[in-house]
């Protein structure tokens, strides 16, 4: 089984974010970046069926600035076979022209899965997996938490609202991954230095023959209204009365 | 130009998930079409018919459409959409699912999980877990867009009589094969509708302990919330996570137990009209936002808590 991986370069999960005086968008300059966590976890899984016999090849695939390398090598020392970087230095690349990226690329490589996060962790549009499932007409299995490989197929259990339910896809398929599917592991030193070494093939969105215009204008970017705290009371006593009498909310 | 709304519901009634997306739709403005694609469910299609402001039910009706699989709901949705200027769903784990399969197919944006209509072209959509307003503004034929419900309120059932049309179900796209669920059954109402919900965290300690926050929830007619780390925890179900990638609800009252308030939880319950935190650690980032702060241990604070108001 063939495996694409798509990973995005993102503002660490970690850092809390400033929005840019002139309200045109996030400040990204001299801030941690990594790899979207959910996209660890995507790569994690293909790592696992590598491991278990299931996958033959993992290719990591990410959408970006030339330093989006940084987060290929991440997954080449995870445990990526190899890595492809479709190089572009907008920063508005809207999730429809991302996935139009993907189905080209998938047009060359003809993977059998294609696994990924739900959504990134930046702009939370959780659209580019079910984007590319539409433009290479393929069966979805989104926010899944266990993926089990058969012949021809895999059994995904996605979490809905109510619980979970389970699908068959026939393949190939665009699985999107949740967080519950498994704890991605750290790359050991070895295999860091070894992913240093393995030469990052690169494409441009014209030689995919893919338009990156986009019909979605951000205006504006603003801080959201914070929200005032308000007192803290001394006993459940004084917290019922509040919630009473002050609230009336019970 | 008219609005077209993909309902979300269980066969017999819309979810109040879609009410509120049609709330944002006559914030839109135009006329208000509903489609509920489904197996059996004329009933859910008679409720829809009965909500303030819709002017046409469009039922479409098949085995394969039972499930809400993305692969057979997208093409009867693309199939409509060029008759609407806007194909709007709740932001619902089912129209995540579906409505960007929908975009892809018409070759458009979609704009996920709105929360103000500026203008029939312009909205605001939170980016980086809440901790940015942006405001998009779309020039797609179609505009296709999720709603964060909890920026909606509701609108009500007003014995309203929209006409109901039957339409062509389509086919079955046939590489997806629906093999069971697993829906956790809960007491109590519902997470995402309810009027109070009471949240356990980490520091609730076991899925045993968990009894006493089920106990105050049970003492106030709450559902049961809980953070992400109580979930990896195992302390419940997933179902139950509130938060960034849980839950996004907006309560009238949001009680957090133990929970120190992480940005991934604090993006999910925010909004909420009052809010009581409950923990021991008085610097814990959950009393920034708490209207009502108690720096207590939980174990003796939310029994105590619990039997002053059952009484």
């Amino acid at each position: 089984m063939k495996i694409v991986v798509p990973v995005k370069r993102v503002v660490d999960a970690y850092v809390k974010v400033r929005v840019k005086s002139d309200g045109s968008g996030v400040d990204t300059d001299n801030t941690k970046m990594s790899m979207n966590p959910f996209d660890e976890i995507a790569i994690e899984e293909a790592v696992r069926l590598k491991e278990a016999g299931t996958a033959t090849e993992i290719i990591a695939v990410s959408v970006g600035p030339q330093k989006a390398q940084e987060q290929l090598r991440t997954a080449l020392a995870m445990g990526a076979d190899r890595a492809i970087l479709v190089e572009s230095d907008l920063t508005d690349l809207q999730p429809l022209v991302i996935a139009r990226l993907l189905a080209a690329v998938c047009e060359r490589e003809q993977p059998d899965l294609v696994l990924m996060g739900k959504q990134a962790i930046d702009d939370d549009s959780n659209q580019v997996g079910q984007m590319l499932a539409a433009l290479r007409d393929l069966p979805q299995g989104t926010f899944i938490s266990r993926l089990e490989p058969g012949a021809g197929h895999v059994v995904v259990t996605r979490e809905v609202d109510a619980g979970l339910e389970r699908l068959r896809l026939s393949l190939p398929a665009v699985v999107t991954v949740d967080l519950r599917l498994n704890e991605p592991r750290y790359p050991k030193l070895p295999n860091i230095m070894k992913a240093k070494k393995v030469p990052i093939e690169t494409a441009t969105p014209a030689e995919l023959g893919v338009d990156t215009a986009s019909t979605l204008k951000t205006l504006k970017v603003e801080e959201p209204p914070v929200r005032k705290g308000g007192v803290k009371v001394a006993s459940v006593a004084e917290l019922v009365d509040k919630l009473k009498n002050e609230a009336k909310v019970i | 130009m008219s609005i077209l709304v993909y309902a979300e519901h269980d066969g017999r009634a819309l979810s109040p998930a879609t009410l509120s997306a049609i709330a944002c739709a006559r914030s839109i403005g135009g006329e208000i079409d509903v489609l509920v694609a489904g197996h059996d469910c004329a009933a859910a299609a008679q409720g829809a018919a009965a909500a303030a402001g819709v002017r046409k039910v469009l039922h479409a009706d098949g085995a394969h459409l039972g499930q809400q699989i993305a692969e057979n709901v997208a093409p009867l949705i693309e199939s409509l959409a060029s008759g609407y200027g806007h194909v709007l769903a709740a932001a619902t784990p089912c129209a995540k699912n579906v409505l960007p399969r929908v975009a892809a197919r018409l070759g458009v944006q979609q704009i996920s999980e709105i929360v103000e209509v500026v203008s029939p072209d312009t909205f605001v959509r939170p980016i980086y877990a809440g901790n940015a307003l942006a405001t998009v503004q779309s020039s797609d034929p179609v505009k296709v867009i999720t709603v964060r419900t909890t920026a909606f309120a509701a609108v009500a059932d007003n014995g309203n009589q929209a006409a109901i049309e039957r339409i062509d179900a389509g086919t079955d796209a046939g590489k997806t094969e629906f093999l069971g669920a697993d829906l956790h059954a809960t007491s109590g109402p519902e997470l995402a509708s309810a009027r109070v919900v009471v949240s356990g965290g980490r520091g609730v300690g076991s899925a045993e302990n968990f009894d006493i926050i089920r106990a105050l929830a049970g003492t106030l007619g709450a559902a049961v919330g809980a953070s992400r780390a109580a979930v990896d925890a195992g302390y419940v179900t997933n179902d139950h996570q509130v938060g960034q990638t849980g839950k996004v609800i907006a309560p009238e009252l949001y009680i957090a137990v133990g929970i120190s308030g992480a940005v991934q939880h604090l993006a999910g319950m925010k909004e909420s009209r009052v809010i009581v935190a409950i923990n021991k650690d008085g610097d814990a980032p959950i009393f920034e936002i708490a209207d009502y702060g108690l720096v207590a241990d939980l174990f003796s604070a939310v029994p105590e808590l619990t039997g002053a108001l059952s009484g």
